[in-house]
C-alpha cells in the first residue's frame, strides 16, 4: 500500500494554469456533443513537443510523448489527428510555448491544438502540456508535470484525462484496464492489459480452462470461472494481496458480476439441479437466491445503482435478456427481437444494455435502451462478435470478434464506429471485461 | 460350445480305452513267438495314443484360452461401448432424442451389471452461442442424462454431471457436421 502511495507522490503536477477568466472551466462541454459524440470528429493538431533541454534523452522524450498523446487521444474516437507533414510550424523553432500564432493552425483546419515542451534531467522527466482552442485563440488546459522517466505514459495519460474532462465533463477511461481470456499459453487463462492494449500480463496460471473475468467496482478484485479442480468453480482473487475465495458447489459455478460499491457479487450456481442466479458475499457465502424460474438463468449484470439486475433466462423458450427490480422483485423481459440474446452488460451511465444477439449461427453486438427502445446493431457481417463490455465512461465498448480468423479483442465507440483490434497475442482471446477507473494506478 | 467340449473330452477318454481292449483281446490268440513283436506293437500304440492325448489336451487348452479371451473381449467391448458411444442433442436443447434414450438404456444395463462403477456424464455444446450460456446448457444436458439413468434405477450417487460448455469440441470444424458431433453427452468412468 505504502509503495503505491509514494509512487503517486513521485508524479506531481507542479503547475496548473489557465487563461484569465477561469469561468471557461465547466463550459467546455459544448466541444463534444454528448448525445452524438462521434458524429463529427474534432480536428486536432499535436506537433512533436519542444525540446527544452539538449540531449538525446530529451529528443526521444519529445517524440515518444507527443506520439503517445496522439495515439491516446485518437483512441477515444472523438478526434481527427491531423497529419504533421501539413504543419506550418516546427515547435523546435518556437521561442516560447506561450506564444502561439493561431493562424498557422486554423489555416490547416485544426480546431484544437496541443503543444508541449519536455526535458529529461537527472533521470527526471518534466513535461509542460497545453490545450488550445485555435479559433477562440484560447488556452483551455495547461499543466506542468514532473516525474520519473518510467512515468512518461502516466503523465501523458493524465493530461489526456484532463483534456477529455474539459471537453466532455467526464474523466474518461485512462486509468482503466481490460481483463480477458487468452489461450496464449495453450490453456485458457485470465490476462489483464491497459485500456489501449498496452502492457498485457498473465493473471492466472491454472493450466486448465479459465473463463469469464469480472472486475469488482473498486478494481481490486477479479472473479472468474476455472476448471483448476476439474469442474467449473468460481474464484474470487484480490489482485495485489494474497486473498481470495473459491465457490465450488456441485454443478456449475459461473458468470460472476460484482455488485457496484459492495463486497458482494451475483453468480450462477446449479447445485439445486438448475442454473439459477444467487447473491454471494465476497467471501463466497450465499446470501440469497435471485432467480426462481425453472430453466436456465445466468449472466447477471448490475445497474450502477445496484437497484436493477439484467440477466439471461430461457423461461420463454429461447435465451432472452430480462431485468429484475431488486427491491420489488418484479422481472420484465427486455429483448424481443431474435431467438438468442445473451451476455448483457449494463452501461455505466445506466440507460442502456449491450448484448450479443445471434442470427444465422453468428453473434453480433447490439445496444438497447433499458426501456426496450432504441435497439441498434453495432457489428455487421464481420465474423462472430461476442462479450461486449462498456468502458467506465460509457464512450467505448470492448468485445471479441473472429473477423480476422481467430477470436481477438476489439474496441469500438458506443455507436459502433471506429472498430479496431486492441491487441493480438498467440492463440485466441475472448471474453473481455473493462474495469472501472482504477485509483492509484 | 460347452457341449462340443464334453464330446471331445469323452473321445479323449474312450478312444484309448478301445485301443487297449483290442490289444488285450489280441494277446490271447497270438502265440508266444510273436510276443516281442506284440510288445513292440503295444509300445507303438501306447506312444501314439499318448501323443494323440497330448495333442488333444493342447487343442482343448487352446479352445479354453480362446473362450476366456472372447469373454474378456466382450466385457471390454461393453465397457468401451459405454465409454465411446455418445448421445447427441439438438441445437440449444437438453431434450433427450429417441436415439439418445436407446443408448442411455444400454448404458443403464451396463451400469446395473457393473455395480461397482461410478461414472461422469460430460455435457458438451457446439461453438455457436456464447461461452457462458453454453456452460449452463452443458450442465442441463448432463442433468437430463443423469435424471434418465436415475429413472432406470441407477443411484444418483454413482453419476456425476459436469459441463464443459463449448470448451472441448471433438470436431474443430465450423459446419453443421462438426456442430452435430460436438452437441453431445459423453461418459467417463471414475
Amino acid at each position: 500500500m505504502k509503495k503505491y502511495y509514494i509512487k503517486t507522490i513521485g508524479l506531481i503536477i507542479i503547475a496548473s494554469f489557465m487563461v484569465v477568466g477561469t469561468g471557461i472551466c465547466g463550459s467546455g462541454y459544448d466541444y463534444i456533443d454528448i448525445t452524438h459524440p462521434f458524429l463529427r470528429k474534432i480536428p486536432i493538431a499535436i506537433p512533436v513537443f519542444k525540446e527544452i533541454y539538449p540531449g538525446d534523452d530529451t529528443k526521444r522524450l519529445s517524440r515518444t510523448a507527443s506520439d503517445l498523446l496522439s495515439e491516446t487521444l485518437e483512441f477515444t474516437g472523438y478526434f481527427k489527428i491531423l497529419d504533421r507533414d501539413a504543419f506550418l510550424v516546427d515547435m523546435q523553432t518556437v521561442t516560447s510555448l506561450a506564444n502561439v500564432n493561431f493562424y498557422n493552425w486554423t489555416s490547416i483546419g485544426a480546431e484544437l491544438l496541443v503543444t508541449g515542451g519536455g526535458l529529461i534531467q537527472n533521470n527526471q522527466v518534466e513535461l509542460e502540456l497545453r490545450l488550445y482552442d485555435t479559433f477562440k485563440e484560447k488556452l483551455l488546459v495547461g499543466k506542468r508535470y514532473k516525474g520519473l522517466i518510467k512515468d512518461q505514459r502516466k503523465i501523458v495519460r493524465r493530461f489526456c484525462s484532463e483534456i477529455i474532462f474539459f471537453l466532455t465533463g467526464d474523466k474518461g477511461f485512462f486509468n482503466s484496464e481490460i481483463a480477458f481470456v487468452s489461450k496464449n499459453s495453450g490453456n485458457k487463462e485470465i490476462y489483464v492489459c491497459e485500456f489501449d492494449g498496452y502492457n498485457h500480463r498473465q493473471i492466472t496460471h491454472t493450466k486448465s480452462i479459465t473463463l469469464s473475468p469480472a472486475w469488482s467496482s473498486d478494481g481490486k478484485w477479479l472473479a472468474y470461472t476455472s476448471y483448476a479442480k476439474g469442474k467449473p468453480d468460481l474464484y474470487l482473487k484480490h489482485l495485489r494481496q494474497k486473498r481470495g475465495a473459491v465457490i465450488s458447489k456441485k454443478g456449475i459455478n459461473i458468470t460472476p458480476a460484482w455488485v457496484p460499491n459492495k463486497f458482494e457479487l451475483a453468480a450462477t450456481l446449479s447445485f439445486s439441479g438448475d442454473p439459477e442466479i444467487y447473491l454471494l458475499t465476497g467471501t463466497g457465502k450465499v446470501i440469497k437466491r435471485l432467480t426462481k424460474k425453472r430453466g436456465i438463468d445466468l449472466s447477471p449484470t448490475w445497474s450502477q445503482d445496484a437497484k436493477h439486475m439484467g440477466f439471461v433466462s430461457k423461461r420463454s423458450g429461447t435465451p432472452q435478456i430480462y431485468i429484475k427490480d431488486i427491491s420489488s422483485g418484479a422481472v420484465k423481459r427486455l429483448t424481443f427481437q431474435g431467438r438468442y440474446n445473451t451476455q448483457p452488460n449494463w452501461s455505466p451511465k445506466g440507460d442502456k444494455v449491450a448484448y450479443a444477439g445471434m442470427g444465422n449461427g453468428r453473434n453480433d453486438i447490439f445496444v438497447i435502451g433499458i426501456d426496450g427502445q432504441g435497439l441498434i446493431q453495432l457489428t455487421h457481417d464481420q465474423g462472430d462478435n461476442e462479450a461486449p463490455s462498456w468502458s467506465p465512461d460509457g464512450s467505448l465498448i470492448v468485445f471479441s470478434s473472429t473477423r480476422e480468423g481467430l477470436s481477438r479483442i476489439y474496441v469500438m465507440t458506443a455507436y459502433g464506429t471506429d472498430q479496431r483490434r486492441l491487441l493480438a497475442l498467440e492463440g485466441e482471446q475472448t471474453e473481455p471485461d473493462w474495469s472501472p477507473r482504477i485509483v492509484n494506478n | 460350445m460347452r457341449k462340443k467340449l464334453l464330446i471331445n473330452l469323452a473321445m479323449v477318454l474312450v478312444i484309448p480305452g478301445f485301443l487297449f481292449t483290442v490289444s488285450c483281446a489280441k494277446k490271447t490268440i497270438k502265440d508266444d513267438t510273436s510276443l516281442v513283436q506284440q510288445a513292440e506293437d503295444e509300445a507303438a500304440a501306447k506312444a501314439a495314443a499318448e501323443k494323440a492325448k497330448q495333442e488333444e489336451m493342447a487343442r482343448q487348452q487352446a479352445i479354453e484360452e480362446q473362450r476366456l479371451q472372447e469373454e474378456t473381449e466382450s466385457t471390454a467391448s461393453a465397457r468401451n461401448l459405454f465409454l465411446n458411444e455418445n448421445i447427441f442433442f439438438e441445437f440449444d436443447s437438453a431434450v433427450l432424442l429417441a436415439e439418445a434414450q436407446a443408448i442411455l438404456k444400454k448404458k443403464a444395463e451396463w451400469l446395473i451389471n457393473n455395480s461397482d462403477i461410478t461414472a461422469t456424464i460430460e455435457g458438451h455444446c457446439d461453438e455457436r452461442g456464447t461461452n457462458e450460456y453454453n456452460l449452463a446448457l452443458g450442465d442441463r444436458r448432463a442433468a437430463s442424462a443423469k435424471t434418465f439413468l436415475m429413472d432406470l434405477g441407477i443411484a444418483g450417487s454413482r453419476l456425476n454431471g459436469i459441463s464443459f460448455g463449448e470448451e472441448r469440441p471433438v470436431d474443430p470444424g465450423h459446419n453443421e457436421e462438426a456442430w452435430a458431433k460436438n452437441r453431445r453427452g459423453h461418459f467417463a468412468i471414475n
